[in-house]
């Protein structure tokens, strides 16, 4: 993939050409102009009547926190139909038959995604500008005074992250549907995280967290990054041409997962001796960034300490030596169904990350670990605050965690390097396929290695680490 | 130039293309036959680098379809069989924006542009939005489309399916004039009429195969035999027959007329009609019995079905 200058210019032939073309349909023009003109207006007046009546009761910070409020609306309701002109970018073509002149002429494939993602951004973006300008002139002409400067500039830039987030993703979304319908029925996958982030924002605006706002901001760029190198990687002339019904190939799709899965080994012991091994050798780099998160967690959750400190019954740390004898009573060695509750807790927390890995390109799969080694450098804080011995707390927490740990671990890592999977280029795949078989990469991973060892962490947990942890505490 | 070898295409189960081999070279004109679904549009979208062959090779102009595929490009012009115009747009507008993906300027594109727009009566249509074009001037501008970069290879899907006998005929003697001993052209069309006018070779594609390729009197001869001849007499010739004349074998009679099937016409011909002249035979005419490539394509393609149904 060579980018030149000259490139750049063919792709932008693309996107002259559907913006003029946008530009010439009535049923864009309208939505452009009622929103940059007339609701914009609306907000003004809705602002100034606001401002008015919360003066009144002296409530004027409410008032103020909703004029920049009101802007981040009259700016992102623009960019809403921007999902609309994007979904339709590839698919729309394909089903018009316009998309196989344009495949047959020659340009790179990234040249075809970069020109349909830019004129996919670029009417509704300067029609978000223009409302928001519009409503900052009216806010000028009625006496109602502008918001701060950095937080209009925050708004403005998260306006244009959030446009790029909704159109890289829909285009994507466009360039994978076999029709235009598929695309919009699709369309959820990003209209639902949106609403629920702009939703966010908005009680972050009135809550006036700028910071929080900020990190949304550098979060949304990241995403943008993602969805985009997605789009380009998995964009395929064939894909689009070759699949034209959408039907749920069960076969294909079992298929495609017990090949990754079982790697081609013939037997179990094939499976362990060949493929398992060369899974793990797979992650030895995720495996690290793993314990870098992991190490971090920890220290995190010890220094929260200052901020979230809970008093403690000290009866129940003077107990603990009782506590443990108890717990040893209830719980004989050989009892299965402690066992299994401590294994499904940990299969579930971490089937947990994997979903959120994949959504995520593996970023907030790695959130239940952070959290989990948070909670136990927390723990150990709030302890030894308490006049816990180091010892004591290690031996309620090593002989199990020593296996528990380095299996969530290795999931974790999984989760990682499927993420980086499925954002490094690979035409030869589609995006669904990729999907199946980094769920399978992962699966294999899980089944094959994660599980034992958690299921032997739970029996160490359940039958063994009361009694260790009891001869240190007494 | 095109050469394939052991082009091949799967979807999934479905075996698109099956080991296709040939060659065309410079100015000559390959006809594609088949019927729909057999696989010409999938040979098309492989040779213009859209699809990636499963298995095989294929070159155009030189340049390998998979591993110089920008480069094919730039050598191919393709009218598809969906040439789904961009409706807002004019002509000229259209014409500028692939000639601008093509690299050239509007007064290039516009220079090149000029004598086909001419030439397909479609001078009073510059200005007009392409959404008000009937099917026959959409076919022709996509014509001029394909041919906007000159290439040396054409590639022509269905280039007369959608249009009038007028503009069909236009369209046909303009490929006809395209004809030059530098250019190569495929073209892939169910117009029998169109293939016996046009192809150097033809190629009668059926699931995916190649069933027979020639030039249209070798498949003719192929499939329907040798050529027949038929004499009219203006009065009843009795039990005249004739056994003596070498490769020429009477298949068929009646009170005034006989065919004849004749392997090697320039030296039997003669032979034959002198011994009926020397037995004082009445003869009206001696023609060759009409056998249009229609004859021999269905015969072609019922042959491998049966052959299929067989197996």
């Amino acid at each position: 993939m060579k980018i030149t200058i000259q490139k750049i210019r063919t792709a932008l032939i693309i996107t002259r050409r559907e913006t003029r073309d946008q530009l010439r349909d009535w049923r864009i023009i309208f939505p452009v102009v009622t929103l940059t003109v007339f609701f914009p207006f609306l907000m003004n007046f809705t602002a100034g009547r606001i401002l008015a009546f919360t003066e009144q009761y002296g409530a004027t910070i409410v008032g103020e926190r909703l004029v920049p409020f009101l802007l981040m609306i009259v700016g992102f309701f623009p960019i809403s139909f921007s999902l609309v002109i994007a979904l339709e970018s590839f698919v729309g073509e394909k089903e018009r038959g316009s998309i196989e002149p344009l495949l047959h002429a020659p340009l790179d494939d990234w040249q075809l995604y970069l020109g349909k993602l830019l004129a996919a951004i670029l009417a509704p973006l300067s029609s978000s500008f223009l409302g928001m300008a519009v409503y900052l002139i009216g806010l000028v002409l009625s006496g109602v005074p502008l918001p701060e400067t950095s937080m209009m500039f925050l708004i403005i830039t998260l306006t244009v992250v959030q446009a790029i987030v909704m159109v890289s993703g829909a285009v994507v979304v466009s360039s994978q549907a076999t029709s235009v319908r598929a695309a919009n029925l699709l369309s959820s996958f990003i209209i639902i995280p949106i609403a629920l982030l702009v939703q966010g924002e908005s009680i972050l605006m009135f809550w006036g967290s700028h910071d929080t706002l900020w990190w949304a901001v550098f979060g949304l760029l990241i995403l943008a990054i993602i969805l985009i190198r997605l789009g380009v990687t998995h964009f395929q002339r064939e894909e689009l041409l070759g699949r034209e019904i959408d039907v749920l190939n069960i076969k294909w799709i079992l298929k495609t997962y017990w090949l990754k899965f079982t790697g081609g080994a013939g037997s179990v012991v094939e499976w362990y001796g060949k493929v398992i091994p060369r899974a793990l050798r797979a992650i030895h780099v995720p495996l690290l960034i793993t314990l870098m998160i992991a190490g971090v967690g920890i220290l995190v959750g010890m220094q929260e300490i200052n901020n979230f400190y809970i008093p403690l019954d000290e009866s129940n740390i003077d107990n603990l030596s009782e506590n443990m004898d108890a717990l040893m009573a209830m719980i004989p060695i050989g009892s299965v169904a402690p066992v299994l509750m401590i294994l499904w807790q940990n299969v579930r927390v971490l089937l947990l990350s994997m979903v959120l890995g994949v959504f995520t390109f593996g970023v907030l799969g790695v959130v239940p670990l952070f959290a989990s080694t948070a909670v136990v450098g927390y723990l150990y804080m709030l302890l030894a605050v308490h006049g816990l011995s180091v010892t004591s707390f290690l031996a309620m927490i090593v002989p199990h965690s020593i296996i528990e740990i380095p299996g969530a671990m290795i999931a974790v890592a999984g989760i990682i390097r499927g993420g980086a999977e499925l954002i490094t280029p690979n035409t030869a795949k589609t995006v669904g396929q990729s999907l199946i078989e980094t769920v399978a990469d992962w699966m294999k991973l899980f089944i094959g290695v994660v599980v034992p060892m958690l299921l032997l962490a739970a029996m160490i947990e359940a039958w063994f680490t009361p009694r260790i942890a009891s001869l240190f505490i007494r | 130039m095109i050469h394939t070898k052991d082009l091949t295409k799967k979807f999934d189960d479905f075996l698109a293309v099956d080991m296709l081999n040939f060659t065309v070279n410079p100015g000559q004109v390959l006809v594609m036959l088949g019927p729909n679904g057999a696989g010409k549009t999938t040979t098309v979208r492989m040779l213009t680098s859209i699809l990636k062959p499963t298995k095989g090779s294929a070159t155009i102009a030189g340049y390998d379809v998979v591993e110089q595929a920008d480069k094919v490009r730039k050598a191919v012009g393709v009218l598809t069989e969906h040439h789904g115009l961009y409706a807002r747009m004019t002509m000229t507008e259209y014409l500028d924006f692939f000639g601008g993906l093509y690299l050239l300027s509007k007064d290039e594109t516009r220079r090149r542009v000029e004598p086909l727009i001419v030439r397909f009566n479609l001078t009073d249509a510059k200005k007009k939005r392409l959404g008000e074009f009937s099917k026959g001037m959409r076919q022709k501008l996509a014509l001029v489309r394909a041919l906007i970069h000159d290439p040396p290879v054409l590639l022509l899907d269905e280039p007369t399916s959608a249009m009038d006998p007028e503009s069909a005929r236009m369209v046909r003697d303009s490929i006809a004039g395209l004809r030059s001993s530098d250019r190569t052209i495929v073209l892939c069309t169910h117009n029998l009429t169109e293939a016996e006018q046009l192809a150097d070779i033809v190629a009668i594609i059926h699931q995916g195969k190649i069933i027979l390729a020639g030039s249209v009197p070798e498949i003719k001869s192929k499939v329907l035999g040798e050529p027949e001849y038929i004499a009219y007499f203006s009065e009843s010739i009795g039990g005249w027959h004739s056994d003596h004349v070498a490769n020429a074998h009477m298949t068929g009679r009646g009170d005034d007329w006989m065919k004849f099937r004749i392997s090697d016409p320039e030296i039997a011909n003669t032979r034959l009609m002198k011994e009926m002249i020397q037995a004082g035979l009445p003869i009206v005419s001696f023609q060759a019995v009409p056998r249009s490539l229609e004859d021999a394509y269905l015969r072609a393609v019922r042959n491998e079905d049966l052959e299929g149904v067989t197996q």
